[in-house]
């Protein structure tokens, strides 16, 4: 580690499907109401795919609106990293695709496994390989087609969950102050039954039976997951900030994990954070996994909510389970 | 120290926001109280941190009513 490095978000995208799935269209589909899912969720709307389109599209776009906000080019990006749970294929990983798509043809690409927690996962290894010296530039992504992976007859998941990709820049740079000022990350995988898809992988491929009973698809323990959430962001939150020794007093703005408003405010509550500094879009976009924090991040700094020298907290959460916090000035 | 039922009784007036006089021994969280299914997650998390200690999913779901909830902890905790 050279302490003169620091690490900087200077780019952010995204990009989302445009086909909308309302809670009206899943009173059609379900048994749920729009007030159901109001009150206990916050969401409103969701982004779904269509035919012929694909995950590392999305993430190609994302990556190139990035990109055109730093003013880089794609060459002289030195990793690629997505952070996926459903990628294009089982391999090769959606990060070679996009590689190829956008033309980073000096890149190292490889996709990051650690559900929503993915693309803060991907921040951390990023910026810790940025800070070797071994690279200058990594573009980090969130990215999900969730509803590829939703069983659509389960009222209590499939009401929550959407489509979209998050890209941001980091960019390694000398006696710069600010940047990554704090990362964390924990697992436990002793409760990876809690939110997973139990079955259509190696140790029990799909079969008629699988895909009869679904079990290739999300299910999870919605209240047991609350609980861990909450406080395990919460946690998170506070390790960084420990770590840079600031406090909440001196976070402009959090932007936690886009799953549930409910999970939101108890964070917030928590952490004594007022709804006015909470960075809060899942009402159009449901829970995009991976992709929630980037493209909140990008959607506040295009919308002025994130200026040069802000702090911004971000904490995420998902199944694994996996866990962690951000802290990054701008 | 505060007896169980007093420690009860000011978490659910914090967590659910309702006055003192609501909470009688036989109020249900969710009938009387105002409170939904999420609101009644937060409160079993929020007995847990006050009470150091875990309820399981299944207990949880037993605590329906304030009498409950301080019988459930005299029976539990410590
Ligand atoms: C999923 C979640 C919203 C469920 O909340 P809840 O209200 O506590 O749900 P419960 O499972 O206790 O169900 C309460 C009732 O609502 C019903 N219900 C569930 N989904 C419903 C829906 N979409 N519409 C209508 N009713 C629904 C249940 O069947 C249950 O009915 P019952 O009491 O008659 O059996 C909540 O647990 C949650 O958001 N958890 C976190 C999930 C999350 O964000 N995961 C991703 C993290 S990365």
């Amino acid at each position: 580690m050279d302490p003169k490095i620091s690490v900087h978000i200077t780019g952010t995208g995204r990009a989302v499907p445009d086909r909308i799935l309302t809670n009206q269209d899943l009173e059609k589909m379900v048994d749920t109401t729009d007030e159901w899912i109001t009150t206990r969720s916050g969401i409103k709307r969701r982004h779904i795919i269509g035919p012929g389109q694909s995950n590392s599209d999305f993430v190609a776009q994302a990556c190139r609106n990035a990109l055109a906000m730093a003013q880089v080019d794609a060459a002289d990006v030195d990793f690629l990293l997505v952070g996926t749970i459903t990628g294009d294929l089982i391999f090769p990983s959606t990060a070679c695709l996009v590689q190829e798509k956008i033309g980073a043809r000096n890149a190292a690409a490889w996709d990051l496994s650690a559900a929503c927690s993915g693309w803060l996962y991907g921040v951390k290894t990023a910026t810790a390989l940025l800070k070797t010296g071994m690279g200058k530039r990594a573009l980090v992504v969130g990215s999900e087609m969730l509803s590829t992976i939703t069983d659509w007859t389960d009222r209590s998941t499939c009401v929550l969950f959407g489509d979209g990709s998050g890209a941001t820049l980091l960019e390694a740079r000398e006696d710069s102050p600010g940047g990554v000022l704090a990362t964390y990350a924990r697992t436990d995988g002793g409760l990876a039954e809690l939110l997973h898809i139990p079955k259509g992988g190696s140790r029990y491929p799909v079969t008629p039976e699988v895909l009869a009973e679904r079990s290739n698809k999300v299910q999870m323990k919605g209240n047991e997951v609350f609980k861990h959430a909450v406080r395990n962001m919460e946690s998170a939150a506070r390790e960084v900030l420990a770590q840079a020794g600031l406090g909440t007093g001196d976070v402009t703005l959090l932007i936690p994990h886009q799953a549930n408003i409910r999970i939101i405010k108890a964070i917030a509550s928590r952490l004594e954070i007022e709804m006015d500094r909470v960075y809060v879009n899942l009402q159009e976009y449901g829970n995009t996994s991976a992709a929630s924090i980037p493209i909140a991040l990008d959607e506040a700094r295009r919308a002025g909510r994130v200026r040069e020298g802000d702090r911004v907290l971000m904490a995420a959460f998902g199944g694994g389970l996996t866990w962690g916090a951000a802290l990054v000035q701008f | 120290m505060a007896s169980i039922e007093e420690r009860v009784h000011q978490i659910i007036e914090k967590e659910l926001g309702v006055n003192p006089e609501q909470i009688t021994p036989e109020a249900s969280f969710i009938e009387d109280l105002g409170a939904d299914s999420l609101d009644t997650v937060e409160l079993v998390m929020a007995f847990e941190e006050e009470f150091g200690m875990e309820i399981s999913d299944e207990d949880a779901e037993k605590l329906t009513t304030v009498q409950g909830v301080v019988d459930y902890l005299k029976a539990n905790a410590e």
